[in-house]
């Protein structure tokens, strides 16, 4: 880890992994939140990062990065030496233990199994507004993509909301994962979460 | 259309940017792509340089061949219908095609209208060679617009021209006075509210892909240093010698299109690219692009 000093001149402490996907979202939602973020696409670009989204997006194609590119075991190490990460819909199943529709390789950091394109195809694409104590009165806009479902959870993954009774938004200590967009609505509460209480 | 609905179709193609779709015509080629890492597929009857050979007329790809890439890979498929054949996108819409392209690589159905893509749940996209056009696509409901090129040319000079001419045109639209977007909203042939919004972000209010032309990693690079978040790779992948390790490079280079040291490593022992064209000595009647308005 790089002290402060060097940190700062290497830019944000909050870091959005870029191989593909709606990385440029997940930034414009924290620039909202006033935080300086950078873009992440190689393994020594991770150095004095505090926290990293994984962004929405195609799982296989980001996975096939992680494996060529060698990226795999330096987030896990950018995990195991303290750093937090949020995934949304590709990033959950980046983060997942177990990937079924069909079986593919993963981080395997959450105590959680995934089903890829959960709901069916894009036609079966919707917006659902959702029940979060953690996050206030105010219904939650979640807008699920082609999104997976979380079929199973370990007993240390806490549900923070459920939809048509499946967990859609799961944390595990630094670990937080959505199936669904946030980034994609004006809703700016789940990254707050995330940045305040889990980062 | 409901926001909602504008909101899931334009947030799949939210979903592809910074990815490569790949033209396909038929299951093994659309496992080839999903290996080298597409995020997307695009089914067609035959690629757009072969369409250009053969001649005749292309329609939307056979419903058996659309089923075996179902079948085959889990990313999101694209299937191209004829400008106008609305019928042919309510049968994809059936099947459960991930995004409709209404495109000018198949001989159009209608030469006069555009499907009206708003009656559809299935997101479209639809090719543009300058701002207008894209306006007018969006306008009818497309949740994704790629600059035209000039497909199955295997030369990169009319994607160029048209990702110039529509982000030269929007840098002009930001710096227009309110009072002068209705007279420039006539000039482009384009819905004024549309111009407004565009006026307002300096972008186009879906993402914005490029296509036509793109045989080697550094012209994939080029369409996005100029502007594309983006790309379509058709005939430049499956005519080219070695499809698999030219899929990979390309994936590459839309990912890493800001590192030139990254695309010198992508770009080693790829084989020779697909054979181009001099799209200037080629007779009007032969582009694809003048198609659809």
């Amino acid at each position: 880890m790089l002290n402060i000093a060097d940190a700062a001149m290497s830019g944000a402490e909050i870091g959005v992994l870029a191989l593909q996907g709606d990385y440029v979202e997940h930034q414009r939602m924290l620039e909202r939140l006033g935080r300086t973020s950078r873009q992440i696409r190689k393994a020594s670009e991770l150095e004095g990062l505090r926290a990293l989204i994984l962004p929405g997006g195609e799982s296989t194609t980001m996975v096939k990065f992680m494996e060529e590119e060698d990226l795999m075991q330096p987030l896990r190490d950018f995990y195991t030496s303290g750093g937090a990460l949020y995934g949304t819909c590709a990033g959950t199943i980046l983060m997942a233990r177990a990937i079924s529709a069909p079986s593919q390789a993963s981080l395997g950091l959450m105590d959680i199994d995934v089903e890829r394109n959960g709901y069916g195809r894009q036609i079966d694409s919707h917006e659902s507004p959702g029940a979060c104590r953690e996050l206030g009165e105010e219904p939650l806009p979640m807008v699920f993509i082609r999104a997976p479902i979380i079929s199973r959870t370990g007993p240390e993954v806490r549900v923070l909301v459920e939809h048509r009774d499946q967990p859609v938004l799961v944390r595990q200590g630094r670990l937080l994962a959505s199936t669904f967009h946030p980034e994609l609505s004006n809703d700016l509460r789940v990254h707050r979460y995330f940045l305040d209480q889990v980062a | 259309m409901t926001e909602t609905s504008l909101k899931l179709k334009t947030g799949l193609a939210d979903m592809l940017k910074g990815g490569t779709i790949m033209d396909v015509t038929n299951a093994e080629q659309a496992k080839i792509a999903e290996d080298a890492g597409a995020v997307s597929v695009m089914a067609l009857e035959r690629v757009p340089a072969d369409i250009r050979r053969d001649g005749g007329v292309a329609r939307m790809s056979a419903i058996d061949m659309i089923d075996g890439i179902i079948e085959t890979v889990s990313i999101p498929i694209m299937a191209k219908v004829r400008i106008g054949h609305f019928v042919e996108a309510q049968l994809l819409q059936a099947m459960g095609v991930d995004f409709i392209d209404e495109s000018e690589v198949l001989t159009p159905a209608d030469e006069a209208n555009h499907i009206d893509k708003n009656a559809f749940d299935v997101p479209f996209v639809c090719g543009c060679r300058d701002l207008g056009e894209a306006l007018r696509r969006i306008g009818e409901g497309a949740a994704l617009i790629r600059t035209k090129g000039e497909a199955g040319s295997g030369n990169i000079v009319e994607a160029v021209r048209h990702l110039r001419s529509v982000f030269g045109h929007m840098r002009k639209l930001t710096v227009m006075t309110a009072d002068e977007l209705m007279a420039e909203a006539k000039r482009l042939g384009a819905p004024y509210e549309l111009v407004k919004i565009v006026a307002r972000d300096g972008k186009l209010p879906v993402p914005n892909f490029a296509a036509g032309g793109i045989s080697t990693p550094a012209d994939a690079a080029l369409c996005m240093q100029l502007g594309a978040e983006t790309v379509f790779v058709g005939s430049g992948i499956f005519k080219s010698e070695d499809p698999a390790k030219r899929a990979v490079a390309i994936v590459k280079a839309v990912t890493h299109y800001q590192d030139p040291k990254m695309l010198v490593e992508i770009s080693r022992g790829l084989g020779e690219p697909m054979p181009g064209l001099d799209v200037a000595a080629m007779d009007e009647k032969d582009l694809l692009q003048t198609r659809g308005w």
